[in-house]
């Protein structure tokens, strides 16, 4: 490889262990990510037509700003920010490692000139006497210390907090393994919707924006559905569905309730309550009783259904609301008698005895009615989706440990001074000095009372 | 007493604690000061007080409704103004820089009036969406987050406001008048950073909270929901704002400008989303 090459593959390398790299990405990742928050998402073309000018839409699809987080562009960048994240990594893992597993036990004098927090004693007491008192100081005031003999010199290194160097490192480790596991995700796993009718079952889903089913080794049956509302109020307190799960003719899972909030889990695929809608008409029973007096008969229709009456006549229900205006169920019926007259009304289930004042030839009463519903489920299956709470895990954990441990070493230098004892002591932590300064401060001062008692 | 009375209560506390702590910025009287502290703290005792009744309140409505007093937009905002206070009080507990509360109290002083004077106060039951423990650990995390980058926001200002006075007026360093009551820069800058500190972890506990609450519910833990995305952005402009630190050319100043565009993305993501665009996250909290 001639130097030319090297140059250029070294000016690369720099580039991406950049840290001012790091920080436009950011910005760049930042201001770019409002377009999709602005811009609709993956709608369909007739809607962004409806809201921009056909030049304006072919431009912004040819920046795939309807898919934006989707896009080459958006993807490049986030590419970018992982090799960046990488090199980075790499560049200064090394000296991390060597810091932490190959200590500076002993402190030379340009190490020392390096702190600020410099300070030296001269003692009265020998050099054999100093040694033990300052290991045993360092030991209970810090921690335990190590010791080098170096010619007349004896060296003390104590450390704390080592391994929060590997915080900045976990931090940036646990982003990768959140990408792998969105990747794993979208590779291995699929989104998809299944509508299923009270009473049915069914073995496939329908991925979104697809026409193709994904088919299961198994079928899923709603048994049933329900919705309560809060007393008093149209606001709903929880969708229910009753699902039964059937695995090779077998009942494996029977009736389990599912509700927001409270998926139902089976084979690896993932079942989540998302919407509901009626499943066809209503069907009805009434109870009618002949004004003239005699039995009362009980009558099944359907909603639109022709029934005939008992004296001939017939009626249908035209109609029907859960709630009418506020008095609960209540259907409108049509009444054709035998001689061709017409006549319209509507009965409510919480009031049997409502049709009386109508002076009808017939009483009508609703007893019950029943509505089938279809249950909207949502249908994931994310191998990946372990991998992802690992990394946010790490995240966490590592980003605290960035944040507030840090490695604080102190190094002893122990000479003989003519007869008396020469001390000089210093020390530094990776992170937060202010906070380590504090500490140093009281610990120089214990030290000084220590040496002169 | 209701805890909307108690609300009233608070408010006046933080007002009282805002006027003081600007008094203090031209008299630099200890006593002042004090007394401004006893009201920050006066106020979040009255404030965690009035949030625990109405949370018991909650519970005394029939039908079920009993739940975490941060489910729609003014329990969100009351809740926030907690946290700055909070948050405020525990960076103060290490800096003791008086002048820094008024710069912050503020936020949690207006809070409290919009929510009591523009927002409802009725308890309302939880959809099905928000019945969830999630919903306590996703609030909680994110608004300690929110309240660390107010106090962060404040206190930039506090550095802008100084560093630009003294590029003007080299000379005559240390500024003087109001300015001098100022900590130096370098305090603000650090307070600044410590409070970004506290608030990137909560911060992404809040987002990662919010992922696994949207995976358990609906099955996706991300799905570029405008909210979502928000908190994304906002991700993105603290974490420029830390690695910016290890960097020459962008403390200082830069910093600060960093700091205070990252709150404004924060109340866009808070109040913007729901207010302005469309989506999912659509309970105004």
């Amino acid at each position: 490889m001639n130097t030319k090459n090297r140059s250029t593959l070294t000016a690369i390398w720099d580039f991406f262990c950049s840290l001012k790299l790091t920080i436009i990405t950011l910005i760049l990742l930042a201001a770019t990510s409002i377009i999709g928050t602005v811009i609709q998402q993956n709608r369909s073309p007739q809607e962004y037509l409806q809201v921009y000018s056909e030049t304006t839409y072919k431009l912004l699809n040819s920046l795939q700003f309807f898919d934006m987080y989707h896009s080459w562009w958006f993807l490049a960048l986030l590419g970018v920010f992982t090799i960046n994240l990488i090199a980075c990594s790499i560049k200064r893992l090394p000296r991390v490692l060597k810091a932490v597993r190959e200590p500076v036990l002993v402190a030379s004098d340009s190490l020392y000139r390096t702190f600020s927090n410099l300070e030296e004693h001269v003692v009265a007491a020998p050099v054999t006497e100093v040694r033990e008192t300052l290991r045993n100081f360092v030991a209970k005031g810090f921690v335990a210390p190590i010791i080098t003999e170096e010619g007349d010199k004896i060296h003390l290194f104590a450390q704390k907090g080592r391994y929060s160097r590997f915080g900045v490192y976990v931090t940036h480790l646990s982003i990768i393994i959140i990408f792998i596991g969105a990747i794993v995700g979208n590779v291995w796993g699929f989104k998809a919707f299944v509508n299923i009718v009270e009473g049915t079952a069914a073995n496939q889903v329908w991925p979104r924006g697809s026409e193709q089913p994904i088919d299961l080794d198994f079928s899923v049956r709603c048994d049933a559905f329900s919705v309560t509302y809060y007393e008093g109020s149209n606001r709903p307190k929880e969708f229910r569905s009753l699902l039964s799960v059937i695995d090779g003719g077998k009942t494996v899972i029977e009736k389990r309730p599912v509700i927001v909030n409270d998926p139902l889990s089976y084979g690896g695929i993932t079942f989540y309550q998302s919407s509901y809608g009626p499943a066809g008409d209503p069907v009805f029973n009434f109870r009618v009783r002949p004004r003239a007096g005699g039995e009362s008969v009980d009558i099944t229709a359907r909603q639109g259904q022709r029934v005939e009456l008992p004296g001939g006549g017939l009626f249908r229900v035209v109609d029907f609301a859960p709630s009418f205006q506020n008095f609960g169920p209540g259907a409108r019926l049509e009444v054709v008698s035998k001689e061709g007259r017409r006549n319209s009304f509507v009965v409510l289930q919480a009031f049997p005895e409502f049709d009386v004042q109508r002076g009808g030839e017939y009483i009508f009463s609703l007893v019950d009615y029943k509505q089938r519903y279809y249950t909207g489920l949502q249908v994931a299956k994310d191998p990946g989706v372990w991998i992802v709470w690992l990394g946010c895990a790490l995240l966490v954990l590592g980003s605290m440990v960035a944040f507030f441990l840090s490695h604080r070493r102190i190094w002893l230098t122990i000479q003989p001074v003519g007869n008396r004892t020469g001390i000089k002591l210093g020390g530094t932590a990776h992170r937060n000095q202010p906070a380590f300064e504090i500490f140093f401060d009281e610990f120089k001062k214990k030290l000084k009372a220590e040496l002169n008692a | 007493m209701t805890s909307i009375q108690l609300f009233n209560i608070v408010t006046i506390a933080y007002f009282t604690s805002m006027v003081l702590f600007v008094v203090y910025l031209v008299t630099r009287s200890k006593v002042v000061g004090i007394i401004a502290r006893v009201g920050a703290y006066g106020g979040l005792l009255a404030h965690t007080a009035a949030i625990g009744l109405r949370w018991y309140e909650s519970y005394q409505i029939p039908g079920g409704v009993g739940h975490a007093p941060l489910s729609n937009l003014y329990e969100s905002v009351v809740f926030f103004s907690w946290t700055i206070v909070l948050i405020f009080l525990i960076l103060d507990l290490k800096y003791r820089q008086t002048s820094v509360g008024a710069f912050v109290v503020p936020f949690a002083f207006l809070s409290m009036v919009w929510a009591q004077l523009q927002l409802d106060d009725a308890i309302e039951p939880l959809v099905p969406a928000l019945q969830s423990n999630w919903l306590t650990y996703h609030v909680i995390t994110c608004f300690l987050g929110y309240a660390a980058f107010a106090v962060a926001c404040g206190v930039s200002i506090m550095y802008l406001i100084k560093a630009g006075k003294e590029e003007k007026h080299p000379d005559d360093s240390p500024a003087g008048g109001i300015l001098a009551i100022f900590p130096s820069i370098r305090i603000l800058d650090d307070i600044n950073y410590k409070a970004i500190m506290i608030g990137f972890p909560l911060l992404s506990l809040g987002i990662i909270t919010g992922a696994a609450w949207a995976n358990y519910a609906w099955g996706t833990y991300w799905s570029w929901d405008p909210k979502e995305t928000w908190s994304l952005i906002v991700w993105f402009i603290y974490a420029a704002f830390l690695h910016a630190r290890f960097t020459r050319g962008w403390v200082g100043k830069k910093a600060a400008v960093l700091s205070i565009v990252g709150f404004v993305a924060t109340i866009f993501c808070y109040l913007g989303v729901n207010l302005v665009l469309s989506g999912l996250h659509s309970y105004g909290g």
